[in-house]
């Protein structure tokens, strides 16, 4: 994998890896297969470059942005980041990318963009799992306004100094690291700006236990999973569990969220 | 069939009960070989979890696909097999609470209680547990003799275990339920390959 070149930043310094072996083994990205080790043993036909990204909707002018340009949008930076998955184990990632303001800025949303949408590839010839009508593909997520524009949330171009892997959602993917591990779109091709909140892919398969936020909340359960606490990936059989924090300890997006009652906007 | 010179009925049927034994050993000691290996991937719990509930299942329903093979193959002595496999879907399933009571929650007992009463399918999957705990009280010989006609209704309690495990598994999954689909076929297949039996019966 190529390197990248990036620079290094304060956040999650403090926090210990997940190895780049679990990072790249355990995987939720269904186009590849619902098994956890699915993405990487299927993901080798993807082919993530050349890639470009068309930006439309509530923007000035409708465009289209090659991966290239939009390394260069801003500098790439790492951010070490923990990722929550809904399911209830955890993750702490080196990601390398920019900011999703940056793009943002560039593609210039005009007054009726309100939310962001995120639409993953949806190629059934390289992505074996996208055959099957598990979800409604292409896979789509979404962002309010200003979510999206918050300085935490990540468009990532790699991880551990290096090209995203195609399991990990190459060549660009979406990190939000207060929410649920889901909201992260992989293989981005188009974003999309709105006036009205987008039904996502998750919301449609189960709404009641896939909520647009789904912003990580130790106090809203799950119908399935316990979310007051987590096991970290890496613990190994005996390595227990730690309890899951609000927003998933990002506490300065609180603000975001301020007078919405988070049980029922989950 | 007996050749001449060859074992005696009561000998294949210690044969056949030891190669079961041995048979239903293998997934524990993979479980084992793998573990001390570090083979079990990024998360062993979950691996060790789904394990173990799963050949819990298997067991179940092998042992419930006995009395249609006596059925259709004629042979009584099928019938020797079962206790044994329905004990060995009762070590899985308690190796898969285990699993889940320790590796899983490290004892955190409140956190326990809370997942079983929030989550419909933690709550299925220990329904099942406890109602396989007096079929497996009750699978030796004793019992046998000193619940008579009783003992059979007892253990008609396992077509219900079944239906639990399999609805445990269908409620965990999150979206592709084709693992548990195929097991609940397999159920059905065992269930309907009774009916003429019962009918035949009356």
């Amino acid at each position: 994998q190529t390197t990248l070149a990036y620079q290094k930043t304060a956040y999650g310094k403090e926090e210990t890896l997940t190895s780049l072996e679990d990072v790249t083994s355990y995987n939720n990205y269904y186009e590849f297969g619902t098994g956890k080790s699915d993405p990487a043993r299927e993901a080798s036909l993807f082919k993530p470059t050349p890639w470009a990204i068309k930006i439309e909707g509530a923007v000035k002018q409708a465009k289209t942005l090659s991966l290239e340009q939009l390394m260069k949008l801003a500098p790439l930076e790492e951010r070490i980041y923990r990722m929550r998955c809904v399911e209830g184990w955890s993750m702490v990632i080196p990601w390398v990318g920019l900011p999703l303001k940056a793009l943002i800025d560039w593609a210039q949303p005009t007054g009726n963009a309100k939310y962001v949408v995120f639409i993953s590839a949806n190629d059934p010839q390289t992505m074996p799992g996208a055959r099957m009508p598990i979800l409604d593909w292409p896979y789509v997520e979404g962002l309010r306004m200003d979510e999206a524009m918050q300085p935490l949330t990540l468009l990532a171009v790699g991880l551990y100094g290096k090209v995203l892997p195609n399991q990990n959602g190459a060549p660009v993917r979406l990190v939000v690291p207060w929410k649920y591990g889901f909201k992260g779109g992989k293989a981005i091709t188009s974003i999309r700006f709105v006036e009205h909140m987008p039904q996502t892919t998750w919301m449609k398969a189960g709404p009641r236990e896939y909520g647009f936020y789904a912003n990580v909340n130790p106090q809203v359960d799950h119908p399935r999973w316990t979310q007051s606490s987590e096991k970290p990936i890496g613990g190994g059989l005996f390595g227990g569990r730690v309890k899951t924090r609000m927003f998933n300890g990002y506490d300065e997006v609180g603000q975001l969220y301020s007078g919405m009652d988070l049980k029922k906007y989950f | 069939m007996q050749l001449p010179g060859s074992i005696s009925p009561a000998q294949s049927i210690s044969y056949a009960k030891i190669v079961a034994w041995l048979a239903a050993f293998i997934p524990l000691l993979r479980l084992f070989y793998l573990g001390f290996t570090d083979q079990l991937g990024a998360n062993p719990v979950e691996f060790v979890e789904r394990s173990t509930g799963t050949w819990a299942l298997v067991f179940l329903l092998i042992s419930l696909a006995i009395t249609p093979i006596r059925n259709l193959s004629g042979q009584a002595w099928w019938i020797a097999l079962r206790r044994l496999l329905g004990l060995w879907m009762f070590a899985y399933a308690c190796l898969h609470v285990l699993a889940y009571v320790w590796l899983d929650y490290m004892f955190d007992w409140p956190d326990i209680v809370k997942d079983i009463v929030k989550h419909p399918y933690v709550l299925v999957g220990a329904s099942a547990l406890l109602l396989t705990i007096p079929l497996a009280a009750t699978s030796n010989q004793r019992a046998i003799r000193q619940l008579k006609r009783r003992w059979k209704t007892l253990h008609q309690l396992v077509y219900l275990v079944a239906v639990l495990a399999l609805l445990h598994f269908w409620w965990l999954v999150k979206k592709d339920v084709t693992e548990p689909a195929i097991y609940i076929l397999c159920f059905v297949l065992l269930m309907a390959l009774r009916w003429p039996h019962w009918f035949s019966k009356k």
